[in-house]
């Protein structure tokens, strides 16, 4: 038995004369009973049918009617007189005999949908839920529960909003609080729907409403598209064009104009009831994703001649590899992601090399096929890298979520990290002549923005502090010079000086030309992420 | 001993320079003998204008009297601010807009110009307070500006230039050519 009283009756009249399909009745009537929906839609619509009949209860029901009914009328100033018009003989098939009503039943049931467009109908069924299913267990994913999201037709708020207006009075009337937010979506039917009929076809997968992997349906219905169009010329505002959108359409600006625009202008442009379309909706390519999953960990790189990222010039590849496709390889197949995003606390040149507990670095794995991992398959992920290439090493290899993630970010400014640079004097020079190096503490640096990277980067002098430095002599040119140093001093330009653009400078403080031949970074001080014992 | 050592040292010397930076000439700039100019373009096509080491100002160990930027009663090169990654506000420079003017302690005058098309991003603040930066190491410190070419321009500008062999040969000729 459907939950209908009484004060359906005429919305389920009304809404069944203006060829909405029986679910959507259901809707415009505010019932949330999930059971009602996942009934057969015939039978649904011979109960609307059979509900309508019982004459007797709709004529005491009524009369007891009246008072309420004239004070809502008096409410809705706003309704011009010429829907009044039209209703009157959409009422006037309340008062036909069961024949008429029953011819009505058949057109009903081979026509479209007014309201939802086919999608409550036959697009919304076992048939769909199992196709659904198929792509599903096509594409190989590893998953618990899945959401179901459903896209439909900006249009479809349109003839929502049209019908509304059909029958605002008689859904107002059956309870003084109802309004349009009360109707159930046809998103919300179609899920309370298909959810049961794709747990049963999935094996007890659950359906829920809330999954990192998502399994999305969308529906287009390109001949009703112009139902949306009066809206631009009404309501400019909504309808701005933006880069990335194909059509200003987009349901967000169909719903904002339905919010603006006036009962009387809308009236004035768009048929009430909405008119029959001429066939279902179109059913598009079922699209799985699966939340990106966040890993992170702390590489070495060994090689002087490996950039960090692709390098790329004039369209040109550079260098054959990168650090970061030599971790991800691994990483992608062992996760079947589609792609990734890599970041890192800082990042070193092509020709530096990154040496101690090495540099900590995160990704975002990209619609994931996979991805629970044990601790210890993690560890494999890692012996798979570390086996791949010698020239990049990678530890503390773990799951991340996406907020421990700016914990790498934080305070990146404050962190120290410490360097070992190989060092050429044009001077010829003695463990002495150094020696006094040792003893500078906390030297602030001018640093203007490196010549090498001023082509990309704002012209600005910053500060930084080479917090303390030790100097190891190898013979009359050369010496390492230690550095532990606040994030983001640039090294290079400290030893050779950078045309005196950054000050003091090893030159200034040795009184002869410097060079840097090598360069190491032998730490970064950042206690993210967390260490992982071997 | 010590010089041997020290040419040793010399010849493998490394150089910022000579890593990321190509040398690139114009010699009598103007018409005006002598009066070469070097600009250095880094791989990322930015350039630093020099003098040349043959340029006049470098000679016979001249003193510098004064280093004026303000080129004009209107502009000043000192007046160049740019903010932003995209460098606003930057001066546009075409060839032969002089850049500053060099005062010797005889008196002559030079005037040293962009070379090249591009933005004027900074100008050497350092050789106001140090001239003596401009003689002892006209290629690195002592430079007189940074500009930043066009991204499409960034390989024709540098074709009205000399390279570094073709400007050896003018200073060849011109040695053979002076009188003895
Ligand atoms: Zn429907």
């Amino acid at each position: 038995m459907l939950p209908l009283k009484e004060k359906d009756k005429p919305i389920v009249q009304k809404l069944l004369s203006a060829g909405c399909c029986a679910r959507c009745v259901l809707r415009f009537c505010c019932v949330s009973v999930q059971a009602a929906y996942r009934q057969a839609q015939h039978e649904t619509l011979k109960e609307l049918q059979t509900f309508i009949m019982e004459k007797e209860n709709n004529k005491v029901q009524d009369s007891a009617d009246i008072k309420p009914h004239d004070t809502e009328s008096s409410q809705t100033v706003e309704d011009p007189p010429c829907k009044r018009a039209k209703l009157d003989p959409t009422e006037a098939v309340q008062s036909e005999t069961d024949d008429a009503a029953m011819v009505t039943l058949k057109k009903e049931e081979s026509s479209v949908c007014a309201l939802c467009l086919g999608i409550l109908q036959d697009l919304c069924g076992p048939d769909q839920a199992i196709k659904i299913v198929e792509t599903v267990k096509s594409q190989n994913y590893e998953f618990d529960t899945l959401v179901l999201s459903v896209s439909l037709p900006a249009q479809l708020c349109v003839r929502e909003h049209s019908c509304w207006l059909h029958v605002k009075k008689e859904v107002r009337q059956k309870g003084l609080v109802l309004d349009k937010d009360d109707v159930i979506q046809v998103k919300e039917a179609f899920k309370w729907i298909m959810q049961g009929l794709v747990t049963k076809q999935l094996e007890g997968v659950a359906v829920v409403s809330k999954s990192p992997f998502e399994v999305g349906v969308e529906f287009t219905h390109p001949d009703t598209e112009s139902d949306c169009h009066f809206l631009a010329k009404c309501c400019p505002d909504c309808f701005k064009p933006t880069k990335n959108k194909q059509s200003v359409f987009t349901r967000m600006a169909v719903v904002k104009a339905l919010e603006k625009i006036s009962d009387v202008k809308f009236l004035e442009h768009y048929p009430c009831p909405p008119s029959e379309p001429s066939g279902s909706c179109t059913p598009q390519d079922i699209q799985c994703l699966h939340v990106s999953v966040f890993i992170a960990g702390r590489y070495n790189k060994f090689c002087r001649s490996l950039p960090q990222t692709p390098w790329v010039i004039d369209g040109e590849r550079r260098m054959e590899s990168s650090v970061e496709e030599l971790i991800a390889a691994p990483i992608l197949s062992a996760f079947r992601a589609d792609g990734f995003n890599f970041s890192s606390s800082g990042r070193e040149d092509v020709d530096v090399r990154t040496l101690g507990n090495g540099r900590p670095f995160a990704m975002e794995l990209l619609n994931p096929h996979r991805s629970r991992f044990s601790k210890v398959e993690m560890k494999q992920v890692q012996e798979t890298i570390n086996k791949s290439s010698d020239k990049i090493r990678v530890r503390d290899l773990q799951i991340v979520t996406r907020e421990a993630m700016s914990r790498m970010k934080e305070g990146e400014e404050e962190k120290t990290k410490s360097y070992t640079a190989l060092v050429w004097t044009q001077k010829s020079i003695e463990n002495e002549d150094i020696s006094f190096i040792n003893d500078i503490k906390d030297l602030t640096l001018d640093q203007k923005t490196p010549l090498r990277v001023l082509h990309r980067r704002a012209l600005a002098i910053r500060q930084r502090v080479i917090h303390s430095m030790n100097v190891r002599f190898v013979d009359s040119h050369h010496f390492y010079l230690g550095l532990k140093t606040q994030a983001g001093t640039y090294i290079k330009e400290f030893v050779h000086g950078d045309f005196g653009r950054t000050k003091p400078n090893l030159c200034l403080l040795l009184k002869t030309d410097t060079d840097i031949l090598e360069l190491d970074v032998e730490s970064v001080d950042v206690d993210w992420p967390p260490p992982i014992p071997e | 001993m010590d010089c041997v050592e020290q040419s040793n040292a010399d010849a493998e010397a490394p150089s910022v320079i000579g890593r990321y930076f190509t040398r690139w000439y114009r010699a009598d700039m103007k018409g005006k003998l002598c009066e070469d100019h070097c600009i250095l373009q880094h791989s990322n096509r930015l350039c630093v204008v020099t003098l040349a080491e043959t340029h006049p100002i470098l000679q016979d160990g001249r003193a510098i009297k004064s280093i004026n930027y303000q080129i004009s009663n209107g502009c000043s090169r000192l007046n160049n601010k740019v903010s932003g990654k995209s460098k606003r506000g930057a001066q546009f420079l075409t060839d032969f807009a002089p850049l500053c003017r060099i005062m010797c302690s005889d008196d002559t005058e030079y005037t040293i110009y962009s070379c090249i098309r591009g933005r004027l991003l900074e100008v050497n603040e350092n050789i106001l307070e140090t001239p003596n930066l401009l003689l002892e190491k006209p290629s690195t410190e002592g430079y007189i500006a940074v500009i930043l070419p066009k991204f499409e321009e960034s390989k024709s500008i540098t074709e009205n230039l000399l390279t570094r062999e073709e400007f050896e040969a003018v200073v060849s000729k011109r040695s053979l050519s002076q009188p003895p």
